[in-house]
This record gives C-alpha cells, structure tokens and sequence, in this order.
C-alpha cells in the first residue's frame, strides 16, 4: 500500500505562500518587505485557481512563489536591512545622551549596501536590462527634475540627473532617436537601443506642485534601484561607442563667459547637461570606417534578393533619417524649452545654439549668418534676420515624426498650427483617421499639392458663393437666366413641387374616380441582397451553442463599439470642418463688404 | 453710585500741589478702630514714608495718576469683606468734593490699574495707626467684631452688628440720614477721606500717609515713598579679573614635570601603534560613495544564469502609449464638448477611458503643468511591486468561427417565406386551428365563442358555428375517408361533421356515425366514468354537430390517434381521470392511467406505434398502450411545457416551453434534448411538424414563427440536422400574447399561424 495522498500537500498548494506567510518566513516587517520586493523585483502572483491554493478558501490574498521567498531569503541585502536599524538605534541613542563624539563616530559607521549584483541577478543579459528601461528612464527623468525640498530630499535626484543627462548624450551619439511627442502630460521619446524599443515620457520643466498623497520613500527605492541599474547601462553603451565613460567632452575650454553662470564646481556638469558639445572617443575615429562597414554587410549574406534589397532601402532611408537635421544650424529663442530642443535637434545631426546669457554650453550667437532656422515661440519677432526661417518648435517635431523636413510655411511664428498627432498610434482597419494623418500617409505633403487643394477649395468657395448670390437673386425676381451647373437643382426643385402639388389636386377630387399614373417601385437589389445576408446571418447567430455566445456577443459589442467611437470622431470633425467653412465665409463678405 | 463718586477724591487731591497733603499729615484719623494687626512691615512703610514726604509728592506730581471708578468697582468685587470696609468708610467721609471731582474724572481717561490686594494694604495700615495693641492677635486681621467672614447684609435687620470677643453685642452706631449725610458733606472737610468699617459700621478718616499710600500704590510705584528705584549701583563683588594670585604660594612641582601617567599612556597607544594594533582611521569615504561606481556589469555574459525562475518570470506589461487625444495640439475631434466633460468627471477615476481632459495649446510656451504626472508614475510604481501577475492567452478569435458551419437556408427550399394570405373575420384572439388532411380546408376556433371554416386557397370563410363558449382546441380527423372535427369547449368536446368538399364524404361520415349508434348504449351500460356521450339532432344536426360528449371538469386538448377512431382529452384539473381515450366508433371512453403524475400539459399519440406521449410540466413519459407499461420518461430541462409536437417518424419529440426553449429529443439517443433552441424572445405557445417536409415551426408570444429546418436522417448514426431558416413576422402583438397556434399545410411546405390579433396568416 503507498502512501495516502492527502489534499493539499502538492502541486498549486504547495507552490504559493501568502504575503504573511512569506512575512514570517524572512521575518521581516512589512515595510523592509515591500523595500526588498522592489529591489529584488518580486511581484505577487494569480495563481490559477484561487481555490486550490488557497487551501479551500477564496478570500482575496496575496499570493507569491514559493521559490521567489526562498530566493529572497539568502540576500544579503537583508542582514543590512537589520544592521541598519541596529544603527538606527545607536544612533539614536547616542543624541539622545548627547554622546557627540560617539554619535559622528557610529555615523560614520553607517551601513551601506549596493546593488549591483542584484542588478546583474534581475537581469542576466544586457538585452534583457535594456527590455525593462521603460519605467527606469520615465522615474529617473521624473526625479531629475525635482528640486531638494522639505518633501523630495533623497540623495538620488543629483544622481538622476547626471545619468540622465548621460544617457541622452548616449542617444545623441548613437542617433537612435525614434520619435517625440508632445503630450499634456509630458514629453513622450522612444529611441531604439540594440534593436529595443525603448519609451520614457518627461515631464515639462514647469513649476510642479509635489502631491502629498503620493508615498516618496516607495519611489525612492525604485529610483535607488532605476539609477543602480541605468548606470551600469550607460557604462556599457558608452562602452559600445567606444566613448569613455564617465563622458568627457571633445573640447574642453571653451566659451569664457560661461563661468559666470554658474559656480565653477558645478560648470563642467552643466555644459555637459546643455548636450551642445560633441563627447570624446577612447580612439580617434574617422567617419569612413563607419561607411564602409555599412557597406560591407549586407553583402555577407544572400538569401532572398528582394528582400536584402528592401532592407538595404530600409537601411538608407534610416540613415537618412538620421541625418535629419545634419545640415541645419539652429538658434533657440529665449522661451523655447531648451534642454528638448536641444536634445532633439543634437539627437538628428542638427547644430543648436541659445543666447549665452541664458544657459551655460551656447555655441554660436544669435547674429551668426549660417543659422538656418531660429525656434520662436512669440507672436512677434523685432529683429529678423533674411537668411533664416523662424519657426514654432512643433516643426522639429513633427519633422521627426513624419521622418522629413516638413514645409516650414505652417509653422511661421503667428500662424495657427497644424494639429500635434501620435506618432505611436498605428490605426487598424475600421478605427478612425483623422485627416491630418490620412494626408500624411497618402504622402500628400508637398507644397504644390497642398496648394492645388487650397485652390480647389477655394473654388469651391467660389461656387458655393455664386450659388448663394444666385438664391438671393431668384428669390428677388422669379425668372432669371438660369445658369447651367445651378439646372440641375433647380430641376429636382421643380419635380418636387409638382409633385405636391398633385398630391393637393388629388385631395380636392377626392370621392371623384381617377387614373393616377403609378410610381414604378424600385427594386433595388443590392439591398434586397445585403438584408438577406444580414437576416441569414442572425439565422446563424441563433445557432451558436451557449457555451460560445458569451464570447461571440463580446467581441460583436467591442466591434460596434469601435464603430460607434469612430464614427462618432467623424461626426464630430465634420461639423467642426462645417463651422470653420462658415466662419471663413463669414469673414470673407465681411471683408468683400467692408 | 455715591461710592464710584467717592472713590476718585483722593486723586483730586494729590493732583493739587503736594503741600496740601501735608495739611493733613498730623491729622489723626478719627475712625481708626480698625487696627490692622498683621504687617509689621506696613508699618515700617508707613514710617518710612513720614520721612521722606517730599520724594512722594514729588514723584506724584510727575505722574499722571489715572485711577477712576472702575477700580473700586472691581475692589468691591474681589476684595475680602474685612478689607473693603475702607472704601464706604470713604464714602461716609466724602464732603462737597464730590462734584469737584467729577470732571477730574472725565479728565483722566480709564487706565490700568493696580491690584486690588495692594490697595486693601495700603488700606489696613491707615487703621493700624489708631491703636494697634487694643488686640493683640497678629494672626487676624480685625477681630473686634467676630462673626466671620460672612455678608455683613444678614445683619441688616438687626440692632447689633456682630459680636466682640468677650461675646457682647456690638451695637450698630448712630446712622444719620440723608440730611445729615449732606451736611457732613458740606460741613465737613475731611468728607471725601472719611470711609466706613464695614465689619463695625464705623467712620474713619484716613490720614495723608494712607491717602498717600493708597495713590502710590495705584500708580505702580514702590508703597514706600522713601525707596529709590533709581540708586546708583554699588559693585559689592568686583567683577573685575585681578592679575595677581590671591595667594602668593608657590607652584608644585608636578605642575612642571610631564605626567608618568599620561607618558605611560601614551607609550602603550604608540607601541599599539607599532605593532599595528591601531590602524589609522580610513580615509572618510563620504565622497566616494556618493559617486556610485560603475563598471562593465555583463561583462562574461556568455554563463547562462537563466535559471527555473526566470522562465517563470513574467514581465511587467509597459505603459500604454499615447493617443492623438494626449497632444498638446490635438485635433479638434478629440477635444471634449461640454457634455462629454461633463460625464467624464461624473464617473469614477476607474471607470474613465482616459483619465486626463485633451486640451489644445495654442502653443508650446503655453503649456500648463500636468499636476497628476507624479500621482500617475507613483501608481505605475505600485502596480509594479503590489499587483499580482497571471499569464493570460490572449483569445485571438475570430467571431465567424465561432458560427456553427451549417448549410445556407438557400440550399434547404422549400420552406415558407412570405406571407401570403390573411384570413380575417373573427372578432376575439383566435387560440386554434387545423388543417383538413386533405389540405383544402381550415377550420379555427376563437374567443368569441365561434369556429369558423375557410378555404385556404381563397381565405374565404364558408361556414361559421356558434357554440356557445370559448373553443380551446381543434382537431381535424386525420382519416381522409371522414369529414370529422373535434372542438373542445369548455367541459364538452365537441365532434362535428365539416360539411365541407366532397358530398360522399360527409354522407359517409354521417354514416359511419349513425351506424354505431346502437352499440354505443350497450358499452355506456358498463362506463363507470362520468363521462357522457350525446348525439346531435334536430337543429344542431344540420349546423353539423354530430357528438357531444360532456366532462366533469373543463379540457384543454384533444388529438386524434392517426386511423381516425380515437381521440385522446386532457382534462389537467380532474387528478386521475386528467387523461381520457374516447373511441368514437363505439362512443366509449377509457381511463388509461389511475394515478396523476403530475399536471398534464399535453398528449400525442405515436403516428406509428402504440404509444402514448404524455407531457407534464417538466417530463415527457411514452407509454405503450398494448403492454400497459411506461417505455421512457424524457427530462426537458425545462420549467413549463406547453406544446409538444412528434415527428412523423416517430423517433424525434419536440418541446416547446413557457421559458423560451425549443428542445428536441432524439427518442434512440437519450432521454435528454438532443439539442436545446432559444430562439424566441418570450414563451412558445406551440410547436409542429411538417408531415412531408423536414421542417418544423414554433410559434412565440413574441409575434414570430420561426421555421427550421430538421433532417432526420434514416442512417443512425448520422444525428439529426437543425437549421434555423426563416423567421415569420406578422402577427401583432395584443395583451403581451403573438402567435398563438400554428399548423403546417398538409402537402405544400406553408404554415399557418394564428394570433392574438383575430387574423390567421398562411406563409408560404
């Protein structure tokens, strides 16, 4: 006879512990628990059947992996998590008996803890690191902006900024900037590292108001962790480049006035922070090397023609967009979001430049003739320079969106920009475009065509205008020359009162016989067709077995919901489109009058 | 009143020059039987005073004396009794100065003043000058009279006003009038200084020193004139350091030579040092470790340290990206209209799509802060560490698959369609109808107590028969050789002779009927049943009324066996006769089942075998006539059944239920619906089959007939083809009821339906 099974003695039972089980085992409290769950990287499982696990009960409890307690039991993280209260306690005691000299003394002992090895355990590979740096980037570059306050005093927020600022020299460098979006929220970037795509969103550099129901200590721990991590990140990428680590800049003295900005400990950090300055490499290295081994791949392998042909497209038309900005030169007003801007134009290739006064790292001043384009965020501009457009900031991102130069013309300071779009929205099939996107994707973009439709429109207009006069007229006097594109209407208003007519005149011979000419009835088959196909498919509907009419009723009601919203969108720009047609035509006798 | 008067006087007159005061210096106080025994040190204050007499005055003068009334108001208020006698003592002495006093009043405006227990000291030592040995009790401070200190008012009444000590009355003294009030007042210069005892009701005059003494303390100064606040300062101590030694004593000499035990202390800590037991303090490391250092971390990245758990990991889902709602400049679609913000902020942040409001920016100067942004990072932060994490398979299905593969209705022709006739004449809900086998006639029956006849080709109706009640149900005789009808109202089921077609049938029919006549009576003799049977005559003979048989209780079904001699009755309230078999041909009723099984909704006889189906509310049970015995009890899963219908091969039941449920059994599989149809939105009040076609009907109070499709297959292992294939809409609806009963044609693939609407409709 073997041994008696019992219930819960293995498998799903077995395999979870409950958030107070797991308590006791590290014995820990619940908040050094929590601390170690976020630098270990322990989250909470469903399991599958709360029942089986739960040992019979379906109370709503935490539940973790056996396996990831007993991970964390060995950490040595743990032991410093208790001599530091231990010391906590010393400490204490120490000021409290005004023992100064022990106090500075057991101070000085304080324990600290790192973590790389536990970066290296969550994260085996490099890939795998550069996965998860989403929500790392987005709390680096939350913090980066906090100022030291009664609230917000961690030791990290220097360190955010530095390894900040050195990532995005990384992305400068490796130009892997992808797209930029301006949001309400903040300032959303995706880059694309090693063939990861990575998103983080920045908050704009305004004057935030810190909410105090929002627990700081959780998120420190997560930035203690993010910046660990993000750290070792930027060594190795910097590392990949060939550019040295802690980052040096390519030229060092420079600017003389800079110095009075800032204080000097403080003046190296912010010109590298003004990202304006190309960094160092380890080995001087010359452009051509890069070209050729470009070249070289896609030589090496030969499968499929077609398809080594569309990915060398793919590749050319990369790097041209790369280059984006590589032959422009740009000067940033006083009022334009600097550390963006530059960020952007330095990530394409673009020379950027400021009025010294404003920040440390300018280049070049306002006056140097090669600047292409000036970034102006104010109605009106006194001094203009010829050679040089003037342009609203959202040209630099739409431009990157839309993967080219767009015609600076919408963007003139003063002018009502064009729409602000998504560029991660990839809309499927039935989900509304609005027509801003539409025009872009059917490449549409070019100045002439935009002016043809322009001119059409304005033809329209034209029309529409001639037409109104022409009411006007007829309803002055009853018989004017008819015009030919205004028969047609008149035609179907003729028919249509003849038509009511008839009706009057058959209403006054009631009780007399008549012979009324008949209508034909239409037949129109296709929706004759198209309602036996919906009245075939409810047939079917009605046979779906119950067991799959939830799920099917489910995904109909998402379908028509998406329908719903889209149409609704429609319906929404339509009216809108209607409203500004009239206002224009509105302003146009206006003026016409006046 | 006269008190708050009173109070001010002495005030009056310090602000006169100061040697006025001094007039009444030698003035001995008159009333100075209040001794005050307590304070030695009054005394010496009193003395003091005498001596220096110019200081006082002169720091009187230099001082705005603000006192009023309000002061004695308050001394009144707070001051023990044996005190306050000073103040009505004034009163009493108050002369004429009174009204020179007043203005001074208005004069100085109200101030601060000084507490009350100083004005009582200054008080007692005025009385201490009279005789102040007369008692020799330092402890009390007046104790001539010996009630206590109790409110003086509960001797109002009384001659006496309290006690000596030796227990003897004290008489209260002689009290003068108003008048004589006023001529003291007038009369007498020391008025306005003369106060009452209130403990002995006597007059006192105070003397300068106390008059004095009384102003000084009002103003805040030292009680005794003679001390000088402002004497210079005399350095007891020097507080200056001497160069020289106090003592002239010699240094030791251990003051010059090191210590031996500090040389010893010292050796031992540098031989530790030496030996290496003491190490410098290492550098502090302060700055370095704020600079955290980092280093090539994947550098062997090749060793797999992808254990168990990372397969096991599941990774955090990233954030959502945005839409083109979240630009700052968005299009204008997708900013909110009033209403839309408006519902936005009515829901609950969980419930929102998005949980912030689009707003357009004119430009990017113009931005605002976005204030949620650290809320939103913050709960990200939680979502990552607290919220549990399944890996869910994400159903990527596609709707039409989950539609069962059947054939189109297109390839399944015939079946009805289209509405093609309406027969209308009855005036209430028509509740039944049948077919004649030979597909000519009609024939329904209605509320309004009537069974009409029509021709179906022409929906004209030929024939209409009173009957005196409403017709429940209606059955034709399934035998083409008779013209029979069978009608039931209420308790009488009613056979009846169509009259309708060919001449030879309805003479045969008539025949048939009249020829078993004489046996009918014999078999009647040995019917234990109440159940009587009648044959027509005379007017109802013509109308076409043949039998008439009468039940104790009322029916609600009748169906003939498929020869055409038996009929079978449900009467559901009669509890074991709720199933009765007539045979007409010899006009004798049977009782097949002696106990009720529950409420019976309807019966069928097999088409083919000796069998009976009979549904109750919730089972269907088939009994075999000939062997008596019940064959199979089929479970509906349904709560109510209400129609029931057999497929002409007799192997296929369908059920039709009050809860919307279509259910069809298949008799070799099992006992349980072969397959369950909730089709109908509301009850189904009847279902049927065709008798050549595959097809089958249900007809619903929500105004549809549904017409499927069902193949019964002949191979047995093949199951049964059910496809819906038209639904049939018509009928009104009126009182919540629709298609009340609905019929196939007998030959053609077209279905008749009536309705609560009084029409009957043909489909084909």
């Amino acid at each position: 006879m073997g041994n008696r099974k019992r219930k819960y003695e293995s498998g799903a039972a077995t395999s979870y512990v409950t958030r107070n089980q797991a308590l006791k085992k590290l014995q820990l409290t619940l908040a050094d628990f929590r601390r170690l769950c976020i630098l270990k990287g322990v989250y909470p499982h469903e399991p599958r059947h709360r029942k089986k696990v739960g040992k019979g009960s379906t109370l709503p409890k935490t539940y973790y992996f056996l396996k990831d307690i007993q991970f964390l039991l060995h950490e040595p993280i743990v032991g410093k998590f208790r001599e530091f209260k231990a010391f906590v306690k010393k400490l204490k005691k120490a000021v409290a008996k005004k023992e100064h000299g022990d106090a500075r003394r057991i101070r000085r002992n304080k324990p600290k803890y790192k973590l790389d090895h536990i970066v290296r355990e969550r994260y085996p590979s490099f890939i795998d690191a550069l996965r998860d740096l989403d929500d790392c980037l987005s709390m680096c570059f939350l913090f980066a902006t906090f100022p030291q306050t009664k609230k917000t005093r961690f030791e990290g927020i220097h360190l955010c900024q530095r390894i900040t600022v050195e990532f995005q020299h990384y992305i400068i460098a490796s130009r892997s900037l992808r797209k930029v979006f301006i949001s309400v929220k903040g300032i959303y970037y995706q880059v694309e590292v090693m063939g990861q795509t990575i998103t983080w969103v920045a908050p704009h550099k305004l004057g935030y108001q810190h909410p105090t129901d929002v627990d700081y200590r959780i998120m420190a721990t997560f930035v203690e962790f993010y910046t660990t991590m993000l750290g070792f990140i930027n060594f190795r990428l910097y590392h990949t480049l060939g550019l040295h680590y802690p980052p040096k800049l390519a030229l060092e003295g420079l600017g003389g006035k800079d110095s009075d900005l800032c204080s000097k400990s403080e003046l190296w950090q912010e010109r590298l922070a003004a990202l304006t300055q190309v960094l160092e490499n380890v080995m001087p290295k010359t452009d051509d090397v890069e070209d050729v081994e470009m070249d070289q791949f896609p030589a090496g392998d030969g499968d499929d023609p077609d398809r080594l042909e569309e990915a060398r497209v793919e590749a050319e038309k990369l790097k041209q967009f790369q280059k984006l900005f590589g032959s422009l030169k740009f000067f940033l007003n006083r009022e334009v979001p600097r550390e963006t801007l530059s960020f952007i134009i330095r990530a394409f290739g673009g020379q950027v430049s400021w009025f010294e006064t404003v920040a440390v790292g300018a280049t070049y001043d306002e006056a140097d003739e090669t600047i292409t384009h000036q970034i102006v965020d104010r109605p009106n501009v006194e001094k203009k320079y010829l050679s040089r457009y003037y342009i609203q900031p959202q040209w630099v991102f739409d431009s990157v969106n839309a993967r080219k130069l767009l015609p600076v013309k919408d963007y003139f300071p003063d002018e009502v920009l064009p729409p602000h779009l998504s560029p991660f929205v990839e809309e499927t099939e039935g989900e509304y475009v609005p027509p801003e996107k539409q025009k872009l994707l059917s490449g549409n973009t070019d100045e002439t065509a935009e002016q043809s439709e322009e001119e059409i429109e304005e033809e329209e207009e034209e029309e529409d205008e001639e037409d109104e006069e022409e009411k006007g007229e007829s309803s002055e006097e009853e018989d004017t020359v008819e015009r030919l594109y205004s028969q047609k209407r008149r035609k179907v208003d003729t028919t249509q009162t003849n038509g009511g007519e008839g009706k009057d005149k058959e209403k006054g011979r009631k009780g007399k016989m008549a012979v009324v000419r008949g209508t034909a009835e239409k037949d129109d088959a296709e929706a004759r067709l198209r309602q036996q196909q919906m009245e075939e498919r409810k047939l079917a509907e009605m046979m779906i077995p119950k067991k799959k009419k939830q799920l099917y009723k489910k995904i109909m009601f998402g379908r028509k919901r998406k329908v719903q919203e889209a149409k609704k969108l429609k319906e929404k720009r339509e009216t809108y489109d209607k409203e500004q047609k009239a206002q224009k035509k509105a302003q146009k006798k206006r003026k016409t009058s006046v | 009143m006269k008190r708050q008067c009173c109070v001010p006087m002495p005030n009056k007159k310090v602000e006169q020059p100061s040697d006025k005061t001094e007039l009444f210096v030698d003035a001995p106080p008159d009333g100075s039987e209040g001794s005050d025994s307590d304070s030695t040190d009054s005394e010496e204050s009193v003395y003091s005073g005498l001596e220096e007499e110019e200081d006082t005055s002169n720091a009187s003068e230099e001082e705005s004396d603000n006192e009023e009334a309000a002061v004695e108001d308050s001394d009144e208020d707070s001051v023990p009794p044996a005190e306050e006698a000073k103040p009505t003592r004034q009163g009493k002495a108050k002369g004429g100065k009174s009204k020179v006093k007043k203005p001074s009043k208005q004069s100085q405006p109200s101030g601060s003043l000084e507490n009350t227990a100083g004005d009582t000291h200054a008080a007692s030592t005025s009385q201490s000058g009279a005789d102040e040995y007369e008692y020799d009790s330092s402890d009390e401070e007046d104790i001539r009279n010996t009630v206590g200190n109790i409110p003086m008012e509960w001797y109002r009444e009384f001659e006496h006003i309290g006690y000596d000590l030796l227990g003897k009355k004290i008489i209260k003294p002689e009290q003068g009038d108003e008048l004589d009030e006023f001529v003291n007042r007038m009369d007498n210069p020391d008025y306005w200084r003369t106060v009452r005892d209130r403990l002995t009701n006597q007059k006192v005059v105070l003397s300068d020193k106390d008059v004095q003494l009384i102003q000084r303390f009002r103003r805040g100064k030292t009680v005794d004139p003679s001390t000088d606040p402002y004497a210079p300062w005399v350095d007891t101590f020097t507080s200056e350091v001497m160069i020289h030694p106090v003592t002239n004593r010699p240094e030791h000499k251990r003051s010059f030579i090191p210590s031996l035990w500090e040389k010893q202390e010292v050796g031992r800590i540098v031989h530790a040092m030496k030996m290496g037991w003491i190490k410098p303090k290492p550098p502090t490391e302060d700055e370095e470790d704020d600079e955290p250092k980092f280093y090539n971390l994947w550098e062997n990245e090749n060793e797999s340290e992808i254990n168990k758990r990372f397969n096991q990991h599941i990774p955090a889902p990233k954030m959502r990206l945005p839409g083109h709602a979240e630009s700052y400049n968005p299009p204008p679609e997708y900013l909110f209209t009033e209403e839309e913000e408006l519902a936005w902020k009515a829901k609950e942040p969980e419930e929102r799509k998005i949980n912030f409001i689009p707003k357009k920016f004119s430009s990017f100067r113009l931005i605002t802060a976005y204030p949620r942004f650290c809320n939103e990072r913050f709960e990200r932060c939680l979502d990552l560490y607290l919220c549990p994490r399944q890996r869910k398979m994400r159903m990527n299905v596609d709707p039409e698959d989950l539609i069962p593969k059947l054939p189109k209705p297109k390839d399944l022709q015939p079946f009805p369609s289209t509405q093609a006739l309406v027969y209308r004449g009855h005036a209430g809900m028509v509740r039944c109808i049948s077919v004649s086998p030979d597909g000519q006639w009609l024939v329904s029956g209605s509320d309004d107590s009537t069974l009409k006849f029509w021709e179906v080709a022409t929906a004209r109706c030929l024939k209409t028969l009173h009957v005196g009640g409403v017709v429940k149900d209606i059955a034709w005789n399934p035998n083409v050789t008779l013209s029979l009808v069978a009608a039931i109202v209420d308790c009488d089921l009613l056979v009846l002779n169509a009259g309708l077609g060919d001449k030879l049938i309805v003479s045969n029919t008539d025949n048939i009927l009249s020829s078993h006549t004489p046996t009918e009576e014999n078999s009647d003799a040995g019917n234990k049943l109440p159940v009587h049977w009648h044959t027509a005559d005379g007017k109802k003979w013509k109308e076409g009324h043949r039998v008439k048989v009468t039940h104790p209780k009322a029916l609600s079904q009748v169906t003939w066996h498929g020869k055409g001699d038996y009929l079978a009755v449900v009467m559901p309230q009669a509890d074991s006769m709720s199933v009765l078999i007539h045979q007409l041909s010899r006009q004798r009723t049977q009782n097949p089942f002696r106990k009720p099984k529950g409420l019976v909704q309807r019966v069928l006889f097999h088409p083919l075998r000796p069998f009976l189906f009979v549904a109750t509310q919730r089972y269907v049970r088939v009994y075999n006539l000939l062997k008596q015995e019940l064959v199979k009890k089929l479970q509906t899963n349904c709560k109510w059944v209400s129609s029931m219908a057999v497929h002409p091969g007799g192997d296929n039941v369908i059920i039709g239920s009050y809860d919307c449920r279509l259910g069809w059994f298949d008799l070799d599989l099992s006992t349980k619906p072969y397959q369950v149809l909730r089709h109908h939105k509301k009850a189904i009040r009847q279902v049927c089959y065709h008798k050549t076609y595959p097809l089958f009907a249900s007809a619903s109070d929500d105004g549809t007939v549904i017409v499927c499709h069902g193949r019964v297959y002949n191979d047995l292992l093949q199951n049964p083809l059910i496809v819906p294939v038209k639904v049939l809409r018509g009928h009104t609806m009126t009182s919540d009821l629709g298609v009340l009963d609905c019929k196939f044609h007998p030959t053609q693939p077209w279905v008749f339906s009536s309705g609560s609407d009084h029409t009957i409709r043909l489909f084909t």
